[in-house]
């Protein structure tokens, strides 16, 4: 019987929950390799992908003075601005097709819909962080910028805007198991997001009234926390982390309950 | 013990929903082995996946209390960027299972040679056949399933599979699917018969073989 309670795998609660954290490490392992291969940088493609992108960025940028006069040195703006646009922009897209090319896998019983987005949302996040963090260590450790006034703030903006990535890719990732339209629309939609992000300016740059829109958006919310943490009083921000965790609340549950709901519905592709 | 209990499954087509599976009901216990004989498009790879729970049914419910196999020497979770040792480590984790004590049976069953740590891409599709059914013996299930048109081979590789599945690991639960009633008669106990949505019943291989013919004449 113990082969039968090993391999099943139902059972309790924390036996499930060993369950799952078996076979996400698995599918962690298996889609490094799969992604990065193991020639020449192997894994540490998922740090230097994200690495080339924030330094070309932050190249242009600081080519084109995107700091707009503002007092701010331009590569640490761009730092903060691309890193966390990583952080929400890459975890939809992979989540996107996460069902569609891992359908096979979900043969094995153990192996449900909701793991292949949370095998992805780790990747991803795991990626950007690492990419900011070294990123950030690089350009302190050569004096270009100067440290964090407030690493914690820093640390709590880029929580959330972890969390945003986590409950955007979800959404999204469930919601193509519905239809195929889902993936179409977000490619033109994350293009038009970005310039809105707060990636590349600061919301007080902005009219009054143009501000307010703006910070609908969530993610705002956490790109301006994160240069709080940065840059100190030199900014003036706008943000408020109560509507940002109020919006990744409920996109979460919405996440959780479309994933269940596609785990039912998935079809062999 | 695996029971099937009034699943249907039903695909939306352009043309409407289409019932695959209406109703069926099958009960297997430990131990035991069922043959289901169906023709080309009858349910049998529909019924596969709702067994081994890669699909839910649309209505019903399918109750394991035994562990069940994923569908024998299925390949297709094979990715070509993987070796066939990280396969096998890949299929162990999942399960639970320490890999280490299963690289010696499954390098000498596939007789990849150097091939078994070389990507999955580089190989024939013998090649990956063999490693799709190591796989499969790599992990003890009470019950496994069967797909008699994934496990295609020569005749040495069949021996060898016979002697891996039925003779070693006789005391194991199996469904058998197959379009070919002298498999289901080489291997099964009782046999079913998948027909126009259907499961049919019967106490002897003889009497589904029967029905078979004459349903499908």
């Amino acid at each position: 019987m113990t082969r039968s309670a090993a391999v099943t795998g139902e059972g309790s609660f924390l036996r499930s929950l060993a369950v799952q954290f078996r076979v996400i490490h698995a599918l962690l392992m298996r889609e490094v390799i799969t992604r990065f291969g193991r020639e020449n940088l192997g894994v540490l493609w998922l740090i230097a992908e994200p690495m080339t992108f924030t330094l070309g960025v932050s190249a242009l940028w600081s080519a084109a003075g995107m700091n707009h006069g503002s007092s701010l040195p331009i590569v640490a703006f761009a730092i903060t601005g691309y890193s966390s646009v990583l952080m929400w922009r890459n975890t939809a897209s992979k989540c996107n097709s996460a069902i569609h090319q891992n359908f096979n896998l979900l043969y094995h019983r153990n192996v449900q819909v909701v793991d292949l987005f949370i095998t992805r949302i780790i990747l991803e996040l795991a990626g950007a962080t690492a990419s900011f963090t070294l990123l950030s260590i690089f350009f302190i450790s050569i004096e270009a910028i100067a440290p964090p006034v407030d690493l914690s703030l820093v640390l709590g903006g880029w929580l959330m805007l972890a969390w945003f990535g986590a409950s955007l890719g979800l959404v999204l990732g469930a919601a193509t198991s519905y239809s195929e339209i889902v993936d179409r629309i977000w490619h033109p939609t994350s293009y038009l997001l970005f310039p809105l992000s707060g990636a590349a300016f600061m919301v007080d740059w902005l009219p009054k009234n143009a501000q307010d829109i703006v910070l609908l958006l969530p993610m705002v919310h956490g790109v301006e926390i994160v240069r709080e943490g940065y840059f100190g009083n030199a900014v003036h921000t706008h943000h408020n982390a109560a509507y940002m965790a109020a919006v990744c609340l409920v996109l979460n549950l919405v996440g959780l309950l479309l994933a269940r709901d596609a785990g039912r519905r998935v079809e062999a592709p | 013990m695996i029971s099937i209990e009034n699943v249907c499954k039903t695909y939306q087509t352009r043309l409407g929903k289409r019932v695959i599976l209406d109703r069926i009901n099958l009960r297997l216990e430990r131990g035991r082995n069922v043959g289901i004989l169906g023709r080309n498009g009858a349910g049998k790879s529909t019924l596969i996946r709702l067994l081994s729970g890669a699909e839910r049914p649309t209505s019903g419910k399918i109750r394991r209390g035994m562990s069940v196999s994923w569908p024998l020497a299925f390949g297709g979770a094979f990715q070509p960027h993987l070796t066939g040792l990280d396969n096998l480590k890949f299929v162990c984790r999942i399960y639970g299972v320490d890999y280490r004590p299963k690289v010696a049976f499954v390098e000498e069953f596939t007789e990849l040679g150097v091939y078994f740590r070389e990507p999955v891409s580089h190989y024939s599709m013998g090649m990956s056949t063999r490693l799709a059914f190591a796989l499969s013996m790599a992990v003890e299930f009470d019950c496994f399933l069967i797909d008699e048109t994934m496990v295609v081979g020569d005749a040495r590789f069949h021996e060898r599979c016979h002697h891996e599945l039925f003779e070693k690991r006789k005391d194991r639960a199996f469904i058998l699917v197959s379009h070919d009633p002298n498999v289901i008669r080489q291997h099964c106990e009782t046999a079913c018969v998948l027909h126009e949505g259907k499961l049919h019943s019967f106490a002897s291989v003889d009497e589904a073989y029967e029905f078979y013919q004459i349903s499908t004449a």
